[in-house]
């Protein structure tokens, strides 16, 4: 046999990571600028209801944009049309941001004077809830289409978010989606989890989220 | 994809650990996974291989996993049962207010060293 020292580590791979977002969370604190790490699938309309929301939050709030995708600017293009500050981030192959890209994001966009950093996570209900962004808000998007069964099917992102909002409520009428189950399941996993329905292509239920998102980052700038 | 970014960190901590130790070469890495945890062990083993000829200090590295059986606990009448083939519902009372206990672990348990 070679003998071969031992090292133990006992370490979580993700306790790297978590510490750092911690870090992170700190240095956001102290600069003023709320962090929002919004995730979803591809194709739940992150970029439409972030366009909708801006223009409800802008006058009062000022926000930055951070768009991350493994590949091109059609969102970061999108967003700009709104006239806030945006970058796209390019995550090369990888399927999330972990809390030293976003603080490399962050230093990028540039957050002095900035109330409001809403980051566009990689579109994937996997991979981007295993990561701590360092952000003070998780939030979610699930839309109608894809079906009430995911809270079952990919727990750990209802676990993680402060919010689940449900897009495209206007199409309701064509799919079998329960906004009964959907709540329920996605509470069984996260019993304080806030819910909001809209339609990011009608306006509907937008109010209502603004407005949350507003007092929440209120409540954060008053804490100590 | 998810697995790229797992291996760039637990390479990373290796590194860090047996720089750390003054270690030259590192002969083996154990992991400890959970059996829910979203890391599939083959894909970990390929990304690992390639990421050992890109690392001096880890080339020819072992990769030993060892998996932890997921084990879940149900709220409402305190059993525990087997995660994988009954899933959050309790098989004694039908509860859903389940949670998991282990199997959700993904950590570098130790490594080998010359």
């Amino acid at each position: 046999m070679d003998s071969y020292r031992i090292i133990q580590l006992k370490q979580s791979v993700f306790a790297d990571n978590d510490a750092d977002a911690d870090l992170l969370r700190r240095e956001m604190k102290e600069k003023g600028a709320f962090l929002i790490n919004l995730m979803s699938s591809p194709g739940s309309g992150k970029t439409t209801t972030l366009t909708k929301l801006i223009a409800a939050l802008k006058d009062e709030l000022s926000i930055g944009v951070m768009e991350a995708d493994i590949d091109s600017d059609v969102d970061a293009d999108t967003i700009s049309a709104t006239g806030v500050k945006v970058i796209q981030l390019h995550t090369g192959g990888m399927c999330h941001l972990d809390a030293d890209m976003t603080r490399q994001g962050i230093r990028q966009l540039g957050i002095e004077g900035l109330d409001l950093v809403i980051l566009e996570n990689v579109g994937n209900l996997v991979c981007p809830a295993e990561f701590d962004t360092g952000a003070a808000l998780n939030m979610m998007i699930l839309s109608v289409p894809e079906g009430h069964d995911k809270p079952l099917k990919y727990p750990l992102v209802f676990q993680v978010c402060n919010a689940m909002i449900i897009n495209k409520t206007d199409v309701l009428p064509y799919f079998d989606f329960d906004m009964e189950k959907v709540s329920k399941f996605a509470r069984m996993r996260n019993p304080n989890i806030e819910i909001f329905p809209i339609s990011a292509k009608t306006g509907d239920g937008i109010d209502a989220l603004a407005a949350w998102l507003k007092q929440q980052v209120k409540k954060w700038k008053e804490q100590e | 994809m998810h697995e790229l970014g797992v291996v760039f960190r637990v390479s990373d901590s290796v590194v860090k650990v047996a720089e750390q130790n003054n270690v030259q070469r590192v002969h083996s890495v154990t992991l400890e996974i959970g059996q829910v945890s979203t890391v599939i062990p083959e894909y970990l083993e390929d990304i690992w291989k390639w990421n050992c000829k890109r690392v001096p200090m880890l080339n020819d590295c072992e990769l030993i996993i060892e998996q932890i059986h997921a084990i879940t606990r149900c709220e409402d009448c305190g059993k525990t049962y087997d995660t994988v083939p009954q899933g959050i519902t309790c098989p004694y009372c039908g509860s859903e207010h389940t949670f998991l206990v282990t199997g959700n672990e993904f950590n570098i348990k130790e490594i080998a060293v010359e």
